[in-house]
């Protein structure tokens, strides 16, 4: 298990983050809006998330930090 | 836990003005990571260009010049032979670097002088609004070239690297590109080598970035990545285009 925290302010909801996951558990969050107006990225189930940091280094706004 | 992956040190909280999937990010970051892992972000003295990235300085940790528009090369040989200590490098997207500032791009490479280039080639202008580049690719679609680009009429795209190559001047250039994690994690290491030899008083060093422009070639981020790979890769092949140091090494072992 791997935590991944978003600063969800800085996120523009480009999604590059979404295609690249191996294990497809980022999703752009359906409900809510960040300070921007954009949709942000959000981890659906922590517990599966392998600590890759693919997220993270296709994120081109340094919104993701990865700790394993 | 520890900490896998986190903002590097030399870059601002700033929040970046690119639109949303636009890789210069990605590239700011390397270049900030490049300065981190070789800890020189105290000395380092970057020359933002006019494009996109002009407000490069408002991003970068360390000390920033605005040059004219493609004038980079000129204000670092300048920096860099006033200040032979600090490491010096531009930022310069392809309307600065191929088009208004390739007299200077050459003359700065053919002098081999000891700057670090990070050239961003995304086919476009960018910042003001999509018009043809001269890297545009043969038949791209865009605001002057509504029909495709007509190479009859507008010639080939521009290739830096291939261009440069010829000289006898710069010590290494290479292209590389960030549209999937294999290649982000080779342009990182591209851009580290490129300040190494800077530091090693090597000589000039341009890295020339494939970068998308979601925007203006009117996609979605992740179809701009995969149009990367489909179109604009085949064109501009990546790889090393000149390493003088490697070269030498293996005539001295020949």
């Amino acid at each position: 298990m791997a935590k991944v925290t978003f600063k969800t302010d800085l996120c523009k909801g480009c999604g590059l983050c979404v295609t690249v996951c191996p294990k497809k558990l980022i999703v752009l969050s359906k409900d809510k809006l960040n300070k921007k107006g954009h949709s942000p990225a959000e981890m659906t189930d922590e517990e599966k998330c392998i600590g890759c940091a693919f997220c993270a280094t296709m994120c081109p706004d340094c919104v993701i930090t990865v700790e394993k | 836990m520890s900490i896998v992956f986190e903002k590097p040190h030399a870059l601002t909280d700033a929040a970046l003005h690119y639109c949303p999937g636009c890789t210069h990010g990605i590239i700011h970051r390397l270049v900030a990571e490049a300065i981190d892992d070789l800890k020189i972000e105290g000395k380092t003295v970057g020359v933002a260009p006019v494009g996109c990235a002009v407000m490069a300085y408002n991003y970068f940790a360390c000390d920033m010049v605005e040059a004219a528009h493609g004038r980079a090369p000129a204000v670092a040989t300048g920096l860099k032979r006033a200040m032979p200590d600090n490491i010096i490098f531009t930022y310069q997207g392809d309307g600065d670097l191929a088009s208004i500032g390739m007299a200077e791009t050459v003359h700065a490479a053919t002098r081999n002088e000891n700057i670090t280039v990070i050239f961003v080639n995304n086919a476009i202008y960018g910042m003001t609004g999509g018009q043809m580049a001269p890297t545009s690719l043969p038949g791209q679609v865009t605001q002057t070239s509504p029909y495709g680009r007509d190479v009859n009429v507008c010639g080939y795209p521009i290739k830096i690297c291939e261009l440069l190559s010829n000289l006898d001047g710069p010590e290494y250039l290479e292209r590389v590109a960030v549209n999937n994690v294999k290649n982000v994690k080779n342009a990182k290491r591209a851009i580290k080598k490129a300040f190494e030899n800077q530091i090693n008083k090597k000589g000039f060093s341009l890295i020339e970035v494939i970068s998308s422009c979601p925007t203006n070639w009117g996609m979605t981020p992740d179809q701009a990545l995969a149009w990367i790979d489909e179109k604009m890769i085949p064109y501009y092949p990546l790889g090393v285009y000149k390493d003088k140091s490697a070269q030498k090494d293996s005539e001295v072992k020949a």
